[in-house]
């Protein structure tokens, strides 16, 4: 490592205009930046270039079923919560090609896509997501068979970590042991401070990144005011989701009339899954020219909250809301424990915020255990 | 590449989601809209890599159209050409209906658990299947007729709807004469019909068969197979000797689209062939 940068695992003093070369040098590495931006009223994921694509000054407001942005006097770069997207739709895409197929002396050939997809750079990954980022390799690349598409996007991701500013009355990050404090899984991890970001290296891939960076070695003041900032954060996440009786809780109740109950309220909109930076669900589409001789199969985001997700010939195996909540709850926080080792919920909050009547995860999980039948 | 901590090969792995191109070799038809369709892949290095076990399924296809999963239903001994018995029943097996001899199709396989073939040996096996559930069991007869005395006593206990829905009736004779008891029943009989009425797990009735030292194979509509573990039992049947397989909606059969997970399993990947201890908690609960 040439001196002019700092070691991995040091703690850095960046001031923050800098950050607009860290960028400027992802870029000239070949990264597609892609990070928080302001649009319809939300904070997205989307193509950046400048720090002022960032929601500076801007922060959310989130409860069961409601989301507001609203206008701050400080201009913070990173003080909202996670929004309504998740890393997966860059590294798992909702629409992808499979493969195209065409008909070539007599017999089908199998193409997959041959582009290479772009080089992200994740900029504003939140720690609860760091680790949502984790459940989907163990998914998808963690069995005996692993998906090639997703592991083309994945190998080459420079993740820009932000460590939470604040905490939403959504968030349960503690409960889940993902956050808000990012401790892996980074090559930059930043700690907005009022006027520097302090940025722990976590990769040479990170420290390279700082080339040409007003960078100084972190001072003994600049890390205390980081902790105890850090501290404070953890100290407002207020929601908690209780694990140790998981997966048996679910398992055992299955049956449980409370299920019926939470029928009455979900609209089964799918909303939660496709917000969940955790749920993989997929279906497929095919589609061909009109003589029939060349196709192509696309892979669409899936829930299992809609109709078909459990269709069979002459059935439907799921035929109400009561067994499609079900399946979803017992599979993110039981079944998923049996499939890959790690629970499917990082307590990011997200299907709290976006789910139209509100329904919490958590209190459903006490509702269930309030009520269980023992 | 930091955030790709967990210890795990991502580099340019195959793609499990590729078909490989075969084509139909003979169509066999076998009962009212249910053909034997015989595929062999194209490139000779696919024939010559692909095995397979009893129980275990392909995914069949036909571009432009869509996928289905279908179980083998040939002797796991010849894997050049691999049979699929195909019920036309949607899209997909429908437009495979269409299909002639010398057209093409893409498969990939294979998927899934298999018949515990092996632990068999030296026991008893009490074959039972409903309709469309004989096909995944022939494997398992065929293999057993090419080393009938490595076995106890065999019976098949199959039922279809009408007589005219039975499948491979030609082969019961054969497979009578390697010393398999085939009892068959119908649900509905017609005037032709000389042999038993009533719903498959009531053949159980007929038959004697000692508990001990007895696997249970059963293939069947989800309702069928309730009833025959509950014969089973009642006839001292341990549970972790009775094996099912199971069916549900498939995209991908290789456990990344999440459609046939049941509790803790993916069809494609634990399944479809279950010991039923390992899924009693779960079978038969409604909705699931
Ligand atoms: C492990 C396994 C083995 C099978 N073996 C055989 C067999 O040997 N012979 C046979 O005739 N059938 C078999 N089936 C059932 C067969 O897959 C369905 O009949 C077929 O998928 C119906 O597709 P379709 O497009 O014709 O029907 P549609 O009703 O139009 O179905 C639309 C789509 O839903 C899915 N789907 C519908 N029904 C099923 C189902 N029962 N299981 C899984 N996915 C379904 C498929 O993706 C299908 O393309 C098997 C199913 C499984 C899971
Ligand atoms: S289940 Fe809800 S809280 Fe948990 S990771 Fe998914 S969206 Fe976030
Ligand atoms: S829980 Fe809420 S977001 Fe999820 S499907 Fe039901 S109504 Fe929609």
């Amino acid at each position: 490592m040439p001196p002019n940068l700092p070691r991995v695992s040091a703690s850095v003093a960046l001031p923050k205009p800098a950050l607009q070369q860290v960028f400027d040098n992802l870029r000239a590495a070949g990264f597609t930046l892609v990070g928080p931006t302001v649009r319809d009223g939300t904070i997205v994921l989307d193509e950046i270039a400048r720090l002022d694509d960032l929601p500076v000054g801007w922060t959310d407001e989130q409860e069961p079923g409601r989301y507001r942005l609203k206008k701050t006097r400080e201009a913070q770069y990173f003080n909202y919560g996670v929004g309504p997207h998740a890393w997966k739709q860059f590294l798992h895409p909702s629409c992808l090609r499979l493969f195209s197929v065409e008909k070539s002396n007599g017999s089908w050939v199998f193409r997959p896509p041959e582009e290479p997809p772009p080089r992200y750079a994740f900029v504003g990954v939140r720690a609860c997501d760091v680790a949502a980022i984790g459940i989907l390799d163990r998914v998808l690349l963690g069995g005996e068979f692993r998906d090639p598409h997703y592991a083309r996007r994945r190998e080459n991701v420079f993740a820009l970590v932000v460590n939470c500013a604040r905490v939403n009355p959504t968030c349960f990050c503690t409960s889940m042991k993902t956050g808000p404090r990012a401790t892996t899984g980074f090559d930059l991890a930043l700690t907005e401070l009022p006027e520097i970001f302090l940025v722990a290296v976590g990769s040479d891939a990170g420290s390279e990144m700082l080339r040409d960076t007003p960078w100084e070695a972190a001072t003994a003041f600049d890390l205390g005011r980081a902790a105890r900032a850090m501290q404070d954060v953890e100290r407002q996440v207020e929601r908690q989701l209780k694990t140790d009786d998981l997966p048996r809780l679910l398992y055992d109740n299955l049956e449980h009339p409370h299920w019926d109950e939470v029928a009455t309220r979900c609209l089964s909109c799918a909303n939660c899954t496709l917000v969940c930076p955790t749920c993989f669900c997929t279906t497929v589409v095919d589609t061909s020219d009109l003589r029939g001789t060349k196709g192509e199969r696309i892979r669409l985001a899936d829930s299992c909250f809609n109709r078909d997700f459990s269709h069979v010939f002459g059935g439907n195996i799921r035929p109400n809301i009561r067994s499609r909540y079900r399946q979803w709850l017992s599979h993110k926080l039981a079944s998923w424990i049996d499939q890959f080792g790690t629970s499917g919920c990082v307590g990011c909050g997200r299907c709290i915020t976006w789910c139209p009547v509100g329904i919490e995860i958590t209190e459903e999980v006490n509702a269930l255990r309030g009520k269980a039948a023992k | 590449m930091s955030v790709a901590s967990p210890a795990m090969e991502i580099r340019n792995p195959a793609d499990p989601m590729l078909p490989r191109p075969a084509v139909i070799q003979a169509i066999r038809p076998e009962a009212a809209g249910i053909a034997t369709y015989s595929l062999a892949f194209v490139d000779p290095a696919d024939r010559d890599a692909y095995h397979f076990r009893p129980g275990q399924f392909n995914m069949l296809y036909l571009p432009g159209v869509g996928e289905v999963a279908i179980s083998l239903s040939s002797d796991p001994a010849e894997s050049q050409v691999l049979g699929h018995t195909v019920r036309y029943a949607g899209n997909v097996t429908r437009a495979i209906g269409r299909l002639k001899v010398g057209d093409m199709l893409g498969v990939r396989g294979p998927y899934g658990s298999h018949w515990p073939l092996e632990d068999a040996v030296g026991k008893n096996l009490i074959i039972v299947a409903g309709g469309i559930g004989l096909p995944p069991l022939r494997p398992v007869i065929l293999s057993i007729l090419s080393q009938r005395d490595a076995f106890g006593r065999v019976l098949l206990l199959y039922g279809a709807r009408t007589p005219a829905d039975l499948l491979y009736t030609r082969e019961f004779g054969r497979w009578r004469e390697a010393g398999i008891e085939v009892n068959i029943s119908v649900d509905v009989a017609d005037e032709s019909w000389r042999g038993k009425v009533g719903v498959v797990p009531q053949l159980f009735y007929f038959v004697r068969m000692e508990h001990q030292n007895t696997l249970v194979l059963t293939c069947g509509p989800e309702i069928m197979m309730r009833f025959v573990i509950y014969e089973a039992l009642a006839r001292r049947i341990p549970k972790n000797a009775i094996y099912i397989s199971m069916e549900r909606n498939m995209k991908c059969a290789v456990g990344f689209c999440g459609h046939c997970q049941y509790g803790p399993n993916f069809i494609c990947k634990q399944g479809p062939v279950f010991n039923y201890a390992a899924i009693e908690p779960f079978f038969g609960k409604e909705d699931f």
